[in-house]
């Protein structure tokens, strides 16, 4: 999988599936027999992931939700580190 | 004086709805109990839609579908559904037997997420398991239906005496069959398992080889197919946290309602598990003297009480205990430290002379069941 890029429009990978759950007051990522619990700044990150917006959209939304910029590198570097585990996926 | 004050739980996780005892193999290594063919009373599909909302409440997340071969209910796709629309991601552990293009098609539109398919023995030769073409077909097209429906692959085989020499060619084909993730889970010595372990002990170069050959794979394979290696805990001379800690994740649902903290917790003696026909999963999850018992640290006795690592393993698992030291509060006596470990590194050191005459293999079938669980003249 060729690293993230501002163009690049992830989604969430096969067999993967994002929700929240109440009871843990978090984002899980669920997976076979599995379940990656989400810190905030992932969750946020992940429910834009629906294969529709591209990362620089994603970038923009979140500098625009938590009123900060320069949101991309660190953005990016999550995207890439979620794509190895397949969390993600994109073309 | 006060009584010590247990900690307050977390969810249970993980639901392991275990639909039914009935099932079409005989596999000599079930960790279903030996009783299982005096237990006919099995739940009505209304049962298990309230267990799915009570456990989907207490915020259990994950669902295992499970048996005998859960196939065998023909009231799982309406299961499967409930599960869906609560938010469950399910998990339907299967030996393929009774999986067709239809029934694979019903179950991904009832929301199933995910099928992990079994290799057992279909014979009652083990020694034909690898070669024995009805199986292979039969595992081959399951294969093939579980990729066309999209399903992440996941296979499971369960390793033994009788076939881990063969792991090269059992990794091979899990690797043609296009499987994502497979996992080879030694043999964990309860219920039939036990019954049979003489015939099912490897020994520690088998293992040793079959390690080797396991990395071997992964270095060759990469992020192709992951391979998880299950170590058996009798050839390690340490305990594992059974079960990810008593009632802290896992909580089991048997056949006829018994609500577990694992599967094979009914063998321990003098203690009673709640059945969902008369209890909350709430009520049994946090208040069952069953579920409290052995939670945490505070009823170990020595050497666990004051061990360095008690923390960690939580003393290791209470049903082998029971099986191997007969003391349920025992340490497990796979740990190095229990006083009982010589029994253990006795049944390893058994492994490794030759067989002359060896017991026959009791099969899992009903009558065997019977005849093993037979009350004591």
């Amino acid at each position: 999988m060729n690293p993230p890029t501002p163009g690049t429009v992830p989604r969430i990978g096969a067999g993967f599936r994002l929700q929240w759950e109440p009871a843990q007051d978090c984002h899980v990522l669920l997976y076979p027999e599995g379940m990656v619990k989400l810190n905030g700044s992932a969750g946020e990150i992940l429910k834009r992931c629906d294969g529709q917006r591209d990362v620089a959209a994603i970038v923009a939304e979140l500098e625009a939700a938590f009123s900060t910029t320069g949101l991309e590198p660190d953005v990016l570097a999550f995207l890439k580190m979620a794509g190895q585990q397949r969390w993600l996926a994109w073309a | 004086m006060n009584a010590p004050v247990a900690h307050r739980p977390g969810p249970p996780l993980w639901l392991l709805a275990e639909l039914t005892y009935r099932c079409p193999l005989h596999c000599v290594f079930c960790y279903n109990p030996v009783d299982f063919a005096r237990q006919e009373d099995e739940l009505s599909t209304d049962d298990w839609l309230r267990v799915l909302r009570e456990g989907r409440e207490l915020g259990a997340v994950q669902l295992g579908l499970s048996g005998g071969e859960p196939l065998l209910r023909d009231d799982l796709e309406i299961i499967v559904a409930e599960a869906r629309r609560l938010g469950y991601y399910s998990n339907l552990l299967t030996s393929g037997v009774g999986l067709t293009a239809a029934r694979a098609a019903t179950l991904k539109e009832a929301g199933l997420d995910h099928v992990q398919l079994s290799f057992q023995d279909s014979t009652r030769e083990m020694n034909d398991f690898l070669s024995h073409t009805k199986t292979f077909e039969l595992k081959n097209k399951v294969a093939k239906l579980i990729k066309d429906q999209g399903w992440p692959m996941v296979m499971n085989v369960v390793i033994h005496r009788l076939n881990i020499d063969h792991i090269d060619r059992i990794i091979g084909m899990a690797h043609e069959m296009g499987a994502e993730y497979l996992e080879l889970a030694n043999t964990q010595y309860y219920s039939w398992a036990y019954v049979n372990r003489e015939q099912l002990l490897p020994t520690h170069e088998q293992l040793r080889h079959a390690e080797a050959v396991t990395d071997a794979w992964r270095a060759k394979l990469g992020d192709a197919m992951r391979l998880f290696f299950v170590a058996p805990d009798y050839h390690e001379g340490k305990a594992k946290r059974c079960v990810n800690g008593w009632g802290s994740t896992f909580m089991t649902i048997a056949p006829d309602g018994g609500v577990l903290p694992c599967h094979t917790a009914r063998m321990l003696p003098g203690l009673s598990f709640p059945n969902v026909r008369e209890t909350s999963l709430r009520a049994a999850w946090f208040d069952s003297e069953g579920f409290n018992r052995y939670r945490g640290t505070g009823w170990m006795k020595e050497p666990c009480a004051s061990c360095a690592h008690k923390e960690e393993d939580l003393g290791g698992c209470r049903c082998q205990a029971y099986m191997l030291a007969h003391d349920a509060e025992a340490a497990d006596p796979v740990c190095r430290f229990s006083p009982q470990h010589a029994l253990v590194q006795a049944a390893v050191a058994e492994a490794a002379r030759p067989k002359v005459a060896e017991h026959p293999l009791v099969f899992r079938d009903p009558v065997n069941s019977r005849r093993l669980s037979e009350p004591s003249a």
